[in-house]
């Protein structure tokens, strides 16, 4: 048997089809993952995400530490802000990617992938020699996801006027604590949306709340096809150890200043751009019907040529759409090979869906 | 629990065969939709393709897999149900009824080795553990 999360019982009682994530019994879908998908492109729905590790660093040595072991740069945060960003290994491969928020200037809070808990715990404890910086897993603490353009309508009726405004005040990538309750304007679905981070024991209630407030339970399955169309990367399909945050269309969440930041993996990162980048990540649109999956070949001029990393079905677009990871020469369009034969296929750089509108433009 | 009307006879591989006159139609059960979740493509036979008893012969995708559909007959394919090209999900809404997948001939001399509802039913159980 996995590992539940206090919703376990919520979720058997809204007829989930439950199934092993990382060793967590988890909710794929609760009738149908599709209709999850528009929920949440069209109205509002919420995901139990407590399986997500999350670590508390505390420390005069925090910021130091993170520095080096943050591919982005915690220096641009101030109290209340989050930074996406990669963990790099010293050959610039990518051990986890991540959201750290600042809570306090030696208090920073780590948000990390289920499936990387050991090792990435592993690599942050390694790392971190000195006596005065403390790390703390929060198993005490479960995590929901809010998401979908009609969510700041909805908690209207959930929070008095105080905390609400504090809430739809937030910016995106900012967060606010209310009692217990931490709040932050963040997600993994390309929509608008919160992700709380509160104790277990008050999870369910909150669940509960949120339900009657007519937003709708999605589960996994809906997460990975809004993550796929927003064009978010997902650890361990679309970049690994085995390659850079550069080769992963994370060039942007590389902070290169000031120069002196020695974080891990730098100097593999600046000797594969001096060398220049041979492989990139892209966004693939199937142009027949059809589904794209994970490790189908993609063919440029008669060769293989690339992998498809993240491949699946877009509801919104009604097609199938898939990151890929290519040479950086490849044209506006490519093949992808399916049961043996060869399908076109358009290149994008993604996202797929902005705002719940198509945002296929051509790579040129 | 998924429904195995008694009606109709089974594969192994999930698909149902129902037997009017000579004409054989196949569709999927409701317990490998249910497995499959939201289908959003197929891909039938060509019709008056002749196929081979356990031949693949058509794919249903849902978004999260890919499952191949085995003829349960040697036969010539007389109508395919052109209405899931558009609407793959007739397939999840109605497994046993409009989301049936094709129509087929046998040829003379080949019955199919099929099971009744009893004992694909039994199949599914023993799958389950």
């Amino acid at each position: 048997m996995g590992k539940k999360t206090a919703l376990y019982a919520s979720h058997l009682a809204a007829n989930a089809k439950i199934v092993d994530f990382a060793g967590w019994e988890m909710p794929l879908h609760y009738g149908s993952q599709v209709q999850e998908h528009h929920q949440v492109r069209q109205d509002a729905g919420v995901f139990d995400v407590s399986h997500m590790t999350i670590v508390d660093m505390t420390g005069q040595t925090v910021p130091a530490f993170l520095r080096q072991v943050l591919a982005n740069n915690i220096d641009v945060l101030t109290p209340g802000k989050a930074l996406y960003t990669c963990m790099l290994n010293e050959q610039g491969g990518v051990i986890d990617d991540l959201i750290v928020y600042k809570m306090d200037d030696n208090f920073y809070r780590l948000v990390v992938n289920s499936a990387t808990r050991d090792k990435d715990l592993a690599w942050l404890n390694a790392h971190a020699k000195e006596d005065s910086l403390k790390l703390a897993e929060r198993t005490d603490l479960a995590m929901l996801a809010i998401q979908g353009p009609k969510v700041r309508h909805k908690l209207a009726t959930l929070f008095d006027p105080t905390p609400l405004q504090a809430i739809l005040d937030l910016k995106s990538f900012h967060a606010v604590t209310l009692g217990s309750l931490f709040i932050a304007r963040t997600g993994y679905t390309g929509e608008d949306g919160f992700e709380i981070i509160l104790p277990i024991a008050e999870a369910p209630a909150l669940w509960e709340k949120l339900v009657a407030a007519n937003i709708q339970p999605c589960g996994l399955g809906a997460r990975d096809t809004l993550r796929l169309e927003a064009g978010l990367n997902l650890y361990g399909a679309d970049m690994d150890e085995a390659v850079t945050p550069l080769e992963s269309n994370l060039g942007w969440t590389v902070a290169w200043e000031p120069k002196e930041r020695a974080f891990i993996g730098r100097e593999a990162l600046e000797k594969q751009q001096q060398a220049g980048l041979k492989r990139r990540l892209v966004g693939l649109v199937l142009l027949e019907q059809g589904v794209l999956r994970n490790h189908q070949k993609v063919i440029i001029e008669g060769m293989s040529a690339g992998e498809i990393t993240s491949g699946s079905f877009s509801p919104t677009l009604n097609k199938g759409i898939a990151l890929a990871r290519v040479p950086v020469t490849i044209g506006a369009q490519c093949l992808v090979e399916i049961r043996g034969k060869q399908y076109p296929a358009q290149v994008i750089k993604p996202p797929f869906v902005r705002q719940g509108k198509n945002n296929t433009v051509a790579i040129a | 629990m998924n429904s195995v009307p008694k009606k109709l006879q089974y594969s192994k591989t999930h698909e149902w065969v129902r037997k009017d006159d000579d004409i054989l139609t196949v569709g999927i059960t409701d317990h490998a939709q249910t497995m499959l979740g939201d289908l959003v493509y197929v891909e039938l036979p060509e019709p008056e393709s002749s196929l081979e008893s356990g031949q693949e012969c058509a794919v249903v995708e849902s978004v999260k897999a890919a499952a191949d559909i085995y003829s349960p007959v040697s036969g010539e394919v007389i109508e395919i149900n052109e209405a899931l090209f558009e609407t793959p999900q007739l397939i999840n809404d109605d497994p046993y009824g409009k989301g049936w997948l094709f129509r087929v001939r046998p040829y003379e001399n080949d019955s199919p080795h099929l099971l009744n509802s009893e004992q694909y039913s039994k199949q599914v159980a023993s799958e389950a553990h």
